[in-house]
């Protein structure tokens, strides 16, 4: 595998930047992927989120850890547009979200166990589902769109499959389909809720290969997780939640005990466990 | 010559041909839609809006409008006022569609009983496709066409609605309007196909088509073709059934939809019993 050019984005690999928590105000940076301020988000009443502010630059894996509850499918849901925070603002490459959003540039993939795997569509029309916001009306796909769905299926070789039912793939196969669909749509942003749940370790190195990938392209992938391990893994930037950003920036410097016995206290989450995906 | 007799002696008659005109149009229109419901899974809000209709249908007739104006407007109220009090109480949504749709069908039942109009209960709840008028001939036709244009219009939008609503939502299509747009064509193929088989039976035209196809095909293009076709033929065998056995139309329509569906059931080469037995 030949690698891209680097250097081609601000923070093409490495370096990322300097750690920042919740308590001190970060320096201005360099263009970024998610630029979060002051986001409060809340519930009829309940809140969910308040006063997170974060920043994911272009090129990076960004674990978010939090418990159940934390907030880390509020944030989602937020950088989605989903929800209407009380407060705060989103940008997504520097733009408001509803610009994000014509440019397609926020790609969300599902949990596994969210998924219809008996649904009866074939494994390119789910990835053709990732252009529907280029298309018009009718959504008929047009040369480049087939073309994009080609090279996305290409890249994470499943073009030889792309006519099987979707849940006639493996467990990996089925990731890097939904991966596939992000790519097609030309995310630059990916958001992935628990994708390590239920895949064996020889999917889960070939998905982390791919997030290698984008991030060599200068894409920037959040992965919602609570496996720490997997956060030291692979990720190079970490954003820890606990109703609010406790601390965000470079793995090194925020993955510490002081930091993550914050994020784990269940005094400041104690909510009841939400399990499931977005909806 | 003797079995071509006993296909043509019918068509002899000119309710015949109407009956099987109509019954062939609401197959189509019932049959696409099917695909939808049991891929959303929403055959018991089927099962609801078809019941719910029942007092537009009775007043409509009282007030000398189309009764699709009255039935229209009973289904959309039906489903809004299911999703209000699924919003605003802590009730489950099985219970609240369970306790609208009864309550709906009661005021049906009793108004019917209190106007003493010229309406016939059993045609309204049993289907009267032999008997069936001009006028509801040209309204079955209108709705027929709206359905029909609606479903090819915005198939793949709903495709995707039916699949992925949080990637549909993400690419920023509107799935809100895509909910309600699939439960007023829902409303509308109701009372199209309550025409043929009534308001009890009608579930089985919005289901079992769907249902049948659903074990046949793994691409929802070939899924549709069967939906309609099976119901297609059910309608014809039906009332050439009725006809010659001289039962309940409805009966023998649903009874050979039925019976479609457990052929597939067993024979279907992938999902059916004896496939997954021999497997």
């Amino acid at each position: 595998m030949v690698d891209p050019p680097r250097g081609t984005f601000p923070y093409g690999s490495s370096p990322t930047p300097a750690a920042h928590t919740a308590a001190q105000p970060p320096t201005p940076l360099p263009p970024e992927r998610i630029t979060v301020e002051g986001l409060c988000v809340d519930y009829h009443g309940v809140v969910a989120l308040h006063e997170a502010s974060l920043r994911v630059a272009a090129g990076s894996i960004c674990g978010l850890v939090g418990m159940n509850g934390a907030g880390k499918s509020t944030l989602f849901k937020a950088l989605m547009g989903f929800v209407r925070p009380s407060r705060g603002t989103i940008r997504i490459n520097g733009a408001p979200l509803a610009q994000a959003r014509r440019e397609q540039a926020v790609a969300y993939v599902p949990q596994t166990e969210s998924v219809d795997w008996n649904f009866p569509v074939s494994v390119a029309d789910v990835v053709m589902m990732g252009r529907y916001g280029r298309m018009n009306l009718l959504r008929r796909p047009r040369p480049q769109d087939r073309q994009a769905v080609r090279e996305s299926l290409e890249r994470v070789a499943l073009w030889d499959l792309r006519d099987r039912q979707i849940g006639e793939l493996s467990g990996g196969q089925r990731k890097r389909a939904f991966l596939a669909r992000a790519l097609a749509q030309g995310a630059t942003v990916l958001l992935l809720d628990e994708p390590f749940n239920g895949v064996d370790i020889r999917t889960e190195g070939l998905m982390v290969e791919l997030f290698e990938q984008f991030r060599r392209e200068g894409r920037s992938v959040l992965i919602s997780t609570h496996d720490l391990a997997h956060v030291r893994g692979f990720c190079d930037q970490v954003v820890l939640i606990n109703r609010t950003v406790l601390a965000y920036g470079a793995i090194d410097e925020v993955f510490t005990e002081e930091n993550l016995a914050r994020t784990f206290s269940a005094v400041m989450a104690g909510l009841e466990a939400s399990p499931g995906g977005i909806r | 010559m003797e079995a071509l007799l006993w296909l043509t002696e019918p068509l002899s008659h000119a309710f015949m041909v109407r009956a099987l005109l109509v019954s062939l149009l609401v197959a189509t229109v019932c049959g696409l839609l099917s695909c939808f419901l049991t891929l959303k899974g929403w055959a018991l809000m089927g099962d609801a809006v078809s019941h719910a209709v029942m007092p537009g249908v009775v007043i409509a007739y009282a007030l000398g409008l189309p009764f699709a104006v009255g039935a229209f407007v009973f289904g959309v109220g039906s489903v809004a006022l299911i999703g209000y009090i699924k919003q605003m109480t802590r009730i489950k949504e099985d219970t609240v569609i369970g306790l609208v749709f009864t309550g709906f069908f009661a005021l049906g039942l009793t108004l019917i009983s209190k106007l003493r109009s010229s309406i016939d209960l059993t045609h309204i709840l049993f289907g009267n496709v032999l008997g069936i008028s001009t006028a509801d001939i040209q309204q079955t036709l209108l709705i027929s066409a709206l359905v029909l244009a609606v479903l090819l219009v915005f198939r793949r939008d709903l495709i995707l609605f039916c699949f992925d609503p949080t990637h549909a939502r993400s690419i920023g299509l509107n799935t809100g309007a895509l909910h309600y747009l699939l439960l007023a064509v829902l409303s509308l193929a109701a009372v199209a196909g309550l025409q043929t088989v009534g308001i009890i039976l009608v579930v089985a035209m919005l289901v079992t088509p769907g249902a049948t196809a659903y074990l046949l095909s793994d691409r929802f293009d070939r899924m549709s073709w069967i939906a309609i076709a099976s119901a297609m033929l059910s309608s014809v065998v039906g009332i050439y059934a009725s006809y010659w056995l001289d039962a309940s139309t409805a009966g023998c329509i649903v009874l050979v939809q039925t019976g479609l569906f457990l052929l597939a059931f067993l024979l279907a080469p992938r999902h059916g019993l004896l496939a997954q037995r021999s497997r």
